[in-house]
């Protein structure tokens, strides 16, 4: 937080954040979301809730997606972190992102971010995921605007454009991660694991 | 998915993809907690963990101590500040009117109640110091049931409000009229339904940022506004007494509202107070428990119905009360929701003859209950679509046929149902339940659920329809002031179209969007009228300063009033240009034909001038005809002469299984006509999100207190949200039928999908339960309840 404040106790952390280095010197008690907008200024990734249940806040941390407002600044020391300003890659949409924009997945736009990091999650995991299966990965994530249908579809036109003919979610610059990053994405949701 | 219908004429019809997603998807939009400002302070709100409560004293010498605490504030430091006004009572009757002041002066009436505020360098911090603030109380009594609050020796909330009673409103004929067409009624059914507190849970929290500049005595405050206009208005005049032109509100990116942030909350003009005093940007940003707590909430009626019938199913009869819980205080339009918006919509789509309609508004100590999407008419869909199923029940007919005999006929409209409502515009309510009926497969539906019942089936079936219609575009000012609606002010909405040197356009506009992609369609509108390039034109919204007065955006109006302002501004200078380009052109005006940006004298397009030409010719102003101004701009004001009624039937499919009580939603169609769609992709969008919100009254939410004002239901762990597998794929169709009221037959489609979606399904439950003798049960429709509701039933 406010860095002019003296504080008691400080935790010196290092933490990457979309391919960038920072050092800060932290409160215990900071949580990652609060770190990310608040230091860094990466507002994309949002509050919604103060009970774990929204994932507005939702960001991979060393590859595995996880709510950020559950996470202590401190636990993400060494770690990599990448939020939604990471995700398009020299102004080319991820494929998840694109499907957002096409399908209108969404409205006022505040799940968005967190939103879109879960379904690119669910799609390192399983490529091809059916209808039933992105509803149940979307389990940590709530939308009040869209009534979801259109975020189903979203994912589905990601899935898609990943697993089609030479429109590759990682490899076509269209994602920022390498292979070796999303042979490691086998972990469990986003929500279950926070 | 829908029908193809709209015609394809140039962009209006297309569902464009929206222009505003760019920024959403890759997290650059700038919602209220991403506003960054130089030394800016953090607010922490110190609330009253009591439901009713007096304040023996307030001890915050501890938390002034603590580390980065910039300064504390008490009710007592702002005693001088007036309170929050009410801006729409109840039309013709008295009310007893109890705004919410700031922060609370003497009693707290509702958990949640601010007493106190802690500024300080951190959110962290000034939580840390709100925590340390010590408020001692002396507990008073606590009433939360509406009906309860009205009874004789309840606890009073306020000394004004004998019984608690904010107002008592009537509408329709005469009570004694109507009691004498029930008593000749040869049916009559009498039910009690319970529409169920709500809350809003839009996925931004609400919050606001002030700053006062003390070199020019000028405040800013962002707020996370429907209203901005109004925000500025009623926070300069009516509670601070600043002058108007002092306080610029701007909206920035609003993460949803549903009516949550239609209204002034004590927190708006608060941080502009507490910037003056502190010489320093504050931001308050409630966290989702507060939001629970303290914003708005919605619905929260309790409705005695009585209704007298033919043996057809023609009903003759309707006569209702209604127990309307506005919680702790008055919010900003309370009154004119359960009256205005409800009372006079109860008829929906039917033809009845006798109708008496009595409210009692009521303080309890709750959360403030205000417009939530749809705002009354949701309330007024579910009685008389409950109404439609208890004839049915009662009469042995078809729910779809007990419709179809009320139904208002296409030839009756304009149609005037009697009860104060404007003449509703326009409609064909059969053509749609039709289709419903068609697109669900209904016939089909109905042997399959008799043959389930004749085999026994653990399976239980239900349908459920839901015919509404509700009234959006609310403006006309003249029927608000002679009406006695009880409005502050009338409804119009403004709008600027300036075509620049530059052939690039600027609309400036009063409505402004919290997620319904209005900059898309509103530049599709004007793409197509003034044949500039979709690129070329801008869309610029929701700040005081820059755009003209505009009341706001709620009651699906913004295309259908904002919109039109737009669209008539945009005529105008389309007939400037034509002027401007007969006299270059050496024509007179009248030969002048305006087409696809181009103008050009009848007969002969080769030689035009391009509205680029035109709008540069306006600018440089070399060669104008004589008294035309130069430049190429209009502004328009636009009161609308009605309402607009947009309409549709949905139908739920579900089965229930016998033994747990679960409900699988099998299907879920929609019909709905919002007359003529601009963007189809965003209608639909609309409507799906409508629904779901709906259906999860329907299924799903509540807000519940406990009997001392604790909110049980107070986090999202507690309050059902709908996930993504708690909501069907829905089906969606429209019919078309314009509106005459505006110039683009636009009807509006922000709530009719939560307006038809909690009837539909309702009915479908109970449809699945009427062989047992189930007639009705109160929403939420659980699992538990249903197998309750069977239970006796049950071997
Ligand atoms: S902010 Fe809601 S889950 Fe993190
Ligand atoms: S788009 Fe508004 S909450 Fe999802």
């Amino acid at each position: 937080m406010a860095t002019a404040v003296p504080m008691a106790t400080r935790i010196p952390v290092r933490i990457s954040v979309n391919g960038t280095e920072y050092a800060a010197e932290v409160e215990p008690r900071l949580l990652l979301v609060h770190f990310l907008r608040d230091n860094l200024g990466l507002t994309g990734t949002h509050v919604g809730c103060d009970t774990s249940q929204c994932g507005a806040c939702v960001v991979y941390l060393d590859g595995k997606s996880v709510k950020s407002c559950t996470v202590l600044t401190v636990q993400a020391d060494g770690g990599e972190v990448q939020t939604i300003e990471g995700l398009a890659k020299d102004g080319v949409y991820d494929p998840v992102q694109q499907g957002f924009w096409e399908m209108h997945g969404l409205q006022c736009g505040y799940c968005t971010p967190g939103m879109i990091m879960s379904a690119h999650s669910l799609l390192q995991r399983t490529p091809n995921p059916s209808e039933e299966e992105i509803r149940h990965a979307l389990e940590g994530n709530l939308c009040r605007c869209t009534g979801y249908q259109n975020i189903v579809k979203a994912i589905q036109y990601a899935a898609n454009q990943m697993s089609g003919a030479g429109v590759s979610g990682n490899g076509s610059g269209a994602g920022t991660h390498n292979p070796q990053d999303v042979g490691d994405w086998k972990g469990e949701l986003a929500g279950e694991s926070t | 998915m829908v029908a193809a219908q709209e015609a394809p004429a140039k962009l209006v019809g297309q569902p464009l993809k929206r222009r505003e997603d760019p920024r959403l998807i890759t997290g650059a939009g700038n919602f209220l907690d991403d506003v960054k400002l130089t030394g800016l302070c953090h607010a922490a709100v110190v609330r009253s963990p009591y439901a009713h409560a007096r304040i023996v004293g307030i001890d915050a010498e501890a938390a002034r101590r603590m580390p980065g605490v910039v300064a504390v504030f008490t009710g007592e430091d702002l005693a001088e500040v007036n309170p929050l006004p009410c801006a729409w009572q109840a039309g013709n009757v008295q009310n007893n009117v109890n705004t919410p002041r700031l922060l609370a002066l003497g009693e707290v009436h509702q958990v949640g109640d601010p007493v106190a505020v802690v500024v300080a360098e951190s959110a962290y911090l000034a939580t840390d110091a709100a925590a340390a603030v010590e408020v001692s109380y002396e507990e008073l009594p606590v009433v939360v049931d509406a009906r309860k609050a009205t009874e004789p020796g309840a606890p009073q909330l306020h000394d004004n409000a004998p019984n608690n009673v904010v107002m008592n409103w009537t509408c329709g004929k005469e009570a004694a009229e109507v009691d004498a067409a029930l008593a000749a009624a040869p049916v009559r059914v009498n039910q009690r339904v319970v529409n169920q507190r709500l809350i809003p849970t839009a996925m931004e929290p609400r919050g606001s940022i002030g700053r006062y500049d003390e070199g020019t005595g000028e405040y800013t405050l962002w707020a996370t506004s429907q209203a901005p206009h109004v925000h500025r208005l009623l926070t300069a005049a009516f509670v601070l007494g600043v002058p108007e032109q002092k306080i610029r509100v701007i909206a920035p990116n609003v993460g949803g509202g549903f009516g949550s942030k239609i209204f002034l909350y004590f927190d708006m003009p608060l941080v502009l107070w507490l910037s003056k005093q502190t010489g320093r940007p504050v931001k308050f940003f409630e966290d989702r428990s507060e939001n629970y707590l303290h914003t708005t909430h919605g619905r929260d009626h309790i409705t005695d119905i009585e209704v007298g019938a033919e043996p057809d199913g023609r009903i003759t009869a309707l006569k209702v009360k209604t127990w309307a819980n506005l919680g702790a205080y008055l919010s900003t339009i309370a009154p004119g929701i359960p009256t205005t918006l409800y009372g006079r919509m109860v008829a929906g789509c039917y033809k009845i003859p006798n109708i008496h309609v009595d409210v009692t508004g009521v303080y309890t100590n709750t959360a403030m209950v205000d417009a939530y999407r749809g705002a009354g008419r949701p309330e007024a869909a579910f009685v008389i679509e409950r109404v439609c199923d208890l004839v049915a029940a009662e009469t042995g007919l078809d729910p779809a046929e007990v419709r179809r005999r009320n139904f208002i006929q296409p030839e009756d409209f304009p149609y005037d149902s009697g009860i104060g409502m404007l003449p509703y515009d326009s409609g064909n309510y059969e053509l749609a339940l039709d289709r419903a009926m068609e697109n669900v497969g209904y016939a089909a539906l109905r042997q399959e659920q008799a043959a389930r019942r004749a085999n026994g089936s653990r399976k239980l079936l239900g349908v459920g329809l839901s015919s509404y219609v509700e009234v959006c575009g609310v403006a006309p000012s003249k029927w608000i002031g002679l009406a006695g609606e009880g409005w502050g002010a009338g409804l119009w909405e403004s709008a600027n179209v300036r075509v620049h040197l530059t052939g690039k356009t600027v609309v400036t506009t009063g409505s402004l969007p919290h997620g319904q992609g209005h900059e898309t369609t509103f530049a599709q509108l004007v793409a197509d009228e003034l044949g500039v390039p979709y690129d070329d034109i801008q869309i610029e919204h929701s700040d005081t300063q820059g755009t003209p007065f505009g009341f706001g955006s709620y009651g699906s109006r913004s295309l259908t009033v904002g919109g039109t302002a737009i669209y008539k501004s945009v005529a105008k200078v389309r007939e400037k240009a034509k002027e401007l380009a007969a006299h270059l052109l050496e024509a007179a005006p009248e030969d002048i034909v305006f087409e696809n940006g181009k103008a050009f004298v009848r007969g002969t397009p080769d030689a035009s001038k391009t509205i680029q030409d035109l709008a540069l010719a306006a600018h440089v102003a070399y060669d104008l005809p004589p008294g035309m101004e130069p430049t190429l701009e209009a502004t328009t004001f636009y009161d609308p002469p009605n309402c607009t009624f947009p309409f549709g039937t949905h139908v739920c499919v579900v089965e229930v299984d016998r033994d747990t009580g679960e409900i699988d939603l099998l299907r879920y169609v929609a019909v709905d006509d919002v007359g003529n769609v601009i963007n189809p992709l965003i209608v639909d969008g609309q409507v799906h999100g409508g629904i779901a919100q709906g259906l999860a009254q329907a299924l799903y939410e509540g807000a519940v207190y406990d009997d001392s004002g604790e909110l049980i239901t107070g986090t999202m762990n507690d309050y059902a949200i709908p996930r993504a597998r708690m909501v069907p794929t829905y089906e969606l169709d429209r019919t078309v039928t314009p509106s005459p009221v505006n110039p683009m037959g636009a009807k509006g489609a922000g709530e009719a999908g939560t307006i038809a979606s909690t009837p539909a399904v309702a009915n479908a439950v109970i449809d699945a339960l009427a062989h047992l003798g189930v007639r009705h049960l109160d929403m939420p429709l659980t699992p538990e309840k249903l197998w309750r509701a069977m239970a006796p039933k049950t071997g």
